[in-house]
Order: C-alpha cells, then structure tokens, then sequence
C-alpha cells in the first residue's frame, strides 16, 4: 500500500497505461506544464500542452480516437465542457451509432468540479447528469484515491468515450492505494459501509458527507448502509436495488441540482423496481436551482452536508413502518 | 514525387456520375421515397479534382454536401441511396440517412453534419497519422477535410487551423467556397471573398483555384498535396464555386438572385469541360451518349439495389451505441 492523493493517483494511473500501450497520450491546456513526471518519461509527443480551446482539444480527441490512438483530454473545469459539448456529445456520443458501428471512440475526458475552492459557478458546476443524459458516453466520479486509480485505468481501455469527473475538494485528500492495482471495472458500485436500517447514496465528496451522517447516526441506534455509486453511467441498479430490498429506506445525496439530477434517475428505478420493499418515501438531498457561488459559507451551504443527512433519515425511520 | 495527370474523359464521366446520383435522389424524394437532402449539384468539380489527387492511404472527412466525395473516390451508389432511403445495406446500415454517410472501408471517415465539426475531428485524425507513422509501420497518408465557407465562419475554423499549423499536422484542407451558408448568401456574413485570405495570419499556406474547373482543381490539389506529403505542414485550398440547387431538397430558391443563379449556370462545371473537351476534339457525340448510357445503366443499378435492400430490423435501435 502507498498512501497518495488523488491527484497523484491519477497521474499513476496515466503513467502505468502509457507505459503499457503505445497509443495512449495526453493533451489540454497545461498538461505538460503540471504533469511534468509523464513528460519526462514519455516525452513530448505523447504528453502535450494545447490551446486555450476546449472545443478543437475534444475534437482533437474524438477524431484521434476513432482512427488508433488512446487519447486523455485535460479540461481543466467542467463548466468548460460547454465549449467542448458538441465534440463530446454530438461527435464522440454519436458518430459510432450514425456510422453504423464504423468506428470506436477509446478517449477519456478528465474535469473538475464541486465546492471547495470557492472559483464561483464558471469554474464550479456539476454537470455530470448533462452527460448521463447523451448516447454514448460513460461517466464517472470516484471518491477514493484507489478508485481514481482504478477506475482511470479501465476508462483509458474503454473502447467508449468516459468523462472522469475529479471533486475539487478531493483533489488532494490522500488515501492507500494498492502498488499492484487492478483496474475497477466501470459500472460497479462500492458498499462503503453496511447498514440494516436505510441506504445512503451517493458519489464523489458527498460520499464522505454520507459516512459521517452514518457513523451519527450509528450512535443513536441507527444503522445506515452507505452506497458509493463510482460511476453514474453504466449505473450498478443491482447494488441500489440490493440495498433497498434490505433496508427498505433510501436517501440520495449528490451536490449537483435537484431537477434532473442523478437522484430523480435513482428514485424512479427504486419505484419502478423496488416500491414494494419501500417502507418510507424515497428523500432527495442536493445541490439547489441556482449556480454554485463563490462566498465560503454560501459555497458551503450549497453542498449537502453531515447534518442534513442525519435530520433525512431520522425523518424516514421515525415514520411508522407499512409493512 | 510523380502527379500522375487526371485522365480530362474520366474526371467529366465521375462528375456525370455525382449529378445523376443526385438528381435521381431528388427524383426518389419528389415520390416520397427518400427523405429530403442536401446536394452538391454545381460543385462536382471540387470533389473529384481532389480526391482524384488523394491515394488509398489517405482519409477524408467530409460533410452533410457528401456524395461527390464519396463518388469520386468509388463509393456504391446503390449503397449510398440505400442508406439515404434508411435501409439495411446502406453504408451505416440506415442509421445515418443522407447527411453524414461514412464509408470507413474507402477511407472516409467521421462524416458529421454539425457544420464546422468535421474542422474539429481532422486535428485528430491528422494527430494520429502523425503519430502512427513509426519506424516500422506503413507510413500513414493525410488527411483531406471538406468544408464550406459556412463552416469557415465557425471558430473551430480557426481553432483547427492553428492546432494543425502548430502541431505540424497533414492535412488538406478544402474550402468549398459555394457561395451559401444555408439560406444565407456568404456576402451577408462576412466582408472578404474568400476565407483562404485568413490561413496565413494562422501560419498556413493556402490557394485559391476556379472551383468550377475539375482539371485545375487537381493541379492545385496535388501541388498542395505534395507539399503536405514533404512538409507534414497542413495547407488551405479554397475552391470557388456555387451551389446551383437550394439548401435541401426541397427548396425553391427563391431568395437566390435570378441574375447570379444564371451566371453560375453558365459555369456549369460538367457543361463547360464537356464543351471544352468538344472543342479540343477530345471527346466525341458519341462518346458523351456512350457516358450517359453507362451513368444511366448505373443509377438503374443502383435504384434497384436500394429498392431491394431491407429496412434494418427493430433491434437495430439500440445496437452501436457503445463498442
């Protein structure tokens, strides 16, 4: 075990698939500058400072991708991805379906997001559920230094298009990561903590939020299952629905807005598939209508946090059961 | 290297050959058996001058204007029309229609509608060439991109210009300049002529060739090409030419200026190399009725083929969305 930070683990990541395929490389806007290991190992063809434009570095991308290489884009700030929507949506999403399954895109999409360094709403939107809504695309937002590693691993050998959403706020929290990691497949869900009596869901830092709600909540009696979804698309509906079943309570946790988000998908599957299990409404917690602002408190305020959760779910098993 | 010459016969019977397809495509939609389309009736010229210029190696993106480059580089009409009227034997199997057929077997690919998207994606294909070409391994051609001057008043004009220009990237690319930007006359939304005047202050060479001369078109295209092939520096052709029918089938033009409309008739590309090529003795009466027996007998051929062809089966719906 080596203990790294995100930041790290990405780059470890990045420097272990360089060296096993040839045709991975890197590029965007500072790449080179920040990442300067993987330069001087890999030299300056495969890690590449770009221009300031989002739109013509995913292009890049897409069109490399679907004729040999392996390309990571670093775009710095989702918000950003509004100027790199149509290569990412309508090129790398779409052109394999339209061609008729001609070509492939294996690139990866790298971004970050959330509250915690106070960068306002143009360098702070989580976005993810834009993306969770197009064809063709993969996403994914971990929450542990080995996941990241992971996780970064197998998107870099999808043969899809995969956006790796980095939390801002966990960009340099540390954590072990295995020196012999596998690559974690997408689409699997992780139990962080096992509960009987609610399920907590939830991805990147609010996952955090969730395992303080929950060790609270285990003071008073209350034991709460702590589900980290890593990727939102493909999403492990086996994993929420597994949980449900046991617990028959759910609350969903995620910074992003409420309207559309990945919280309304979750509550709809557990009524489709699991309304029997349910002993309590399904109770949403998230990011509100309004862009993330750059005030401390107010940045803070916008995020879910510990306590909220713990209030959630005290309403949920305060309630009588139906059963 | 050797240019070796554009046989003047040959050039008039393709070009022959891309009006016919589009005009029985137009034939086809007035009988409410294919869906609308977007022809390049009038800018055949471009096309096959070009890619007459090009060898099997390279790769071509191209746009929602793509029949001549298809045809001119050996595309199936039968296979084209059957993916224009949605069916299985279609060139993406139904799923792309008219407007962004690939074809990855002849070396185009990525075919986009997004106007100005196929600018962004040929970074990427020329980035792969670039970095495929290994000691070792073939040596990979270069990429031809088409585009209107509506294309060009996109940014990811000038974003793809200027990566190609500093990344040293090979790629041709080719400004059908035909004088409308959908419903839009090019005077109305920008000052200059032509958009080749904007390659240098980007680094890049460029010319300007009659758009309407298939002969002259090929001279300039091979210059540039083995330039490109030399360098690896990218290089601007603008081909002036008009779109003689509307934006889509159908389309009444009656915006269009009945003066100009006339003028450019007279420039009909295929009328004035038969003409000339008659007036050189090069090409006799029964010659020109021999080609029209062999275009007709074709798009016979191929109205069959697509007629035949089945629509695609239902589970089709949700195959090739991700590899």
């Amino acid at each position: 075990m080596t203990t790294m930070t995100v930041n790290d683990a990405i780059s470890a990541a990045l420097a272990e698939e360089m060296r096993n395929d040839p045709t991975v490389m890197i590029f965007g806007e500072g790449v080179a500058t920040k990442r300067h290991d993987l330069l001087a190992e890999f030299g300056p063809a495969r890690v590449r400072n770009t221009p300031l434009a989002e739109g013509i570095i995913a292009g890049t991308a897409a069109g490399a991708a679907a004729t040999g290489l392996r390309p990571v884009v670093d775009l710095l700030f989702a918000p950003f991805l509004c100027y790199a929507m149509d290569e990412i949506v309508n090129s790398a999403g779409k052109l394999r379906y339209i061609s008729g399954g001609q070509f492939k895109f294996p690139m990866v999409v790298l971004a970050m997001t959330g509250a915690g360094w106070g960068v306002g709403a143009q360098h702070n939107h989580n976005v993810e559920s834009w993306f969770v809504h197009s064809p063709g695309l993969k996403i994914v937002m971990p929450s542990t230094p080995a996941d990241f590693k992971g996780l970064m691993k197998s998107a870099i050998r999808d043969d899809n298009p995969v956006l790796v959403f980095a939390d801002i706020a966990l960009g340099y929290s540390t954590g072990e990561v295995p020196e012999d990691a596998e690559a974690i497949p997408l689409g699997k869900a992780a139990v962080r903590r096992e509960g009987r009596d609610v399920t907590l869901v939830s991805y990147a830092k609010t996952v955090g939020t969730c395992m303080a709600a929950a060790d609270t909540l285990a003071t008073a009696g209350i034991d709460a299952e702590v589900i980290d979804l890593r990727s939102l698309k493909p999403l492990d509906e086996d994993a929420i629905l597994r949980s449900v079943a046991k617990t028959g309570r759910l609350v969903v946790v995620h910074e992003a807005s409420r309207l559309c988000g990945v919280g309304a998908e979750i509550a709809a599957l557990v009524a489709e598939k699991a309304f029997a299990n349910l002993r309590a409404p399904v109770l949403r917690l998230t990011g509100p209508d309004a862009p993330p602002p750059a005030s401390f408190p107010l940045e803070q305020a916008f995020v879910p946090q510990a306590d909220a959760v713990v209030a959630a779910v005290r309403s949920l098993v305060a309630e009588p059961a139906t059963a | 290297m050797t240019i070796r010459p554009l046989d003047p016969v040959q050039a008039l019977e393709r070009m022959m050959l891309i009006r016919a397809y589009e005009e029985t495509l137009i034939d086809l939609h007035g009988r409410g058996r294919a869906a609308g389309t977007c022809t390049s009736v009038g800018q055949e010229a471009p096309a096959v001058g070009v890619v007459s210029a090009l060898t099997a190696d390279d790769l071509i993106l191209t746009n929602h204007r793509s029949a001549g480059h298809l045809l001119a580089r050996g595309a199936d009409p039968g296979r084209m029309l059957a993916e224009v009227m949605g069916k299985q034997d279609g060139y993406c199997g139904g799923k792309s229609g008219s407007l962004h057929i690939s074809a990855k077997e002849l070396g185009i690919v990525l075919t986009s509608t997004i106007v100005g998207g196929e600018l962004a994606l040929a970074t990427g294909v020329g980035l792969s060439r670039t970095m495929l070409n290994q000691p070792g391994l073939n040596k990979p051609g270069i990429v031809a991109c088409f585009f209107g001057d509506g294309a060009a008043t996109e940014g990811r004009f000038q974003e793809s210009l200027n990566l190609a220009a500093v990344w040293k990237l090979p790629i041709l690319y080719v400004c059908e300049n035909n004088q409308w930007q959908a419903f839009v006359h090019r005077k109305e939304t920008m000052l200059a002529d032509g958009i080749a005047g904007q390659a240098a202050a980007l680094g890049v060479e460029s010319a300007v060739v009659d758009g309407n001369d298939p002969l002259a078109v090929f001279d300039a295209a091979s210059a540039a090409i083995d330039g490109i092939r030399r360098t690896g520096k990218p290089f601007l052709l603008e081909a002036m030419t008009y779109r003689l029918r509307g934006h889509f089938e159908p389309d009444d033009q009656g915006y269009v200026d009945k003066a100009e409309l006339a003028h450019w008739r007279d420039r009909d590309p295929i009328l004035c190399l038969r003409a000339r090529l008659e007036r050189e003795g090069r090409l006799t009466a029964d010659a020109v009725a021999a080609i029209e027996a062999r275009v007709r007998a074709t798009m016979e051929a191929a109205t069959a083929f697509a007629d035949a062809s089945p629509y695609p089966g239902l589970d089709a719906l949700t195959t090739d969305v991700y590899a």
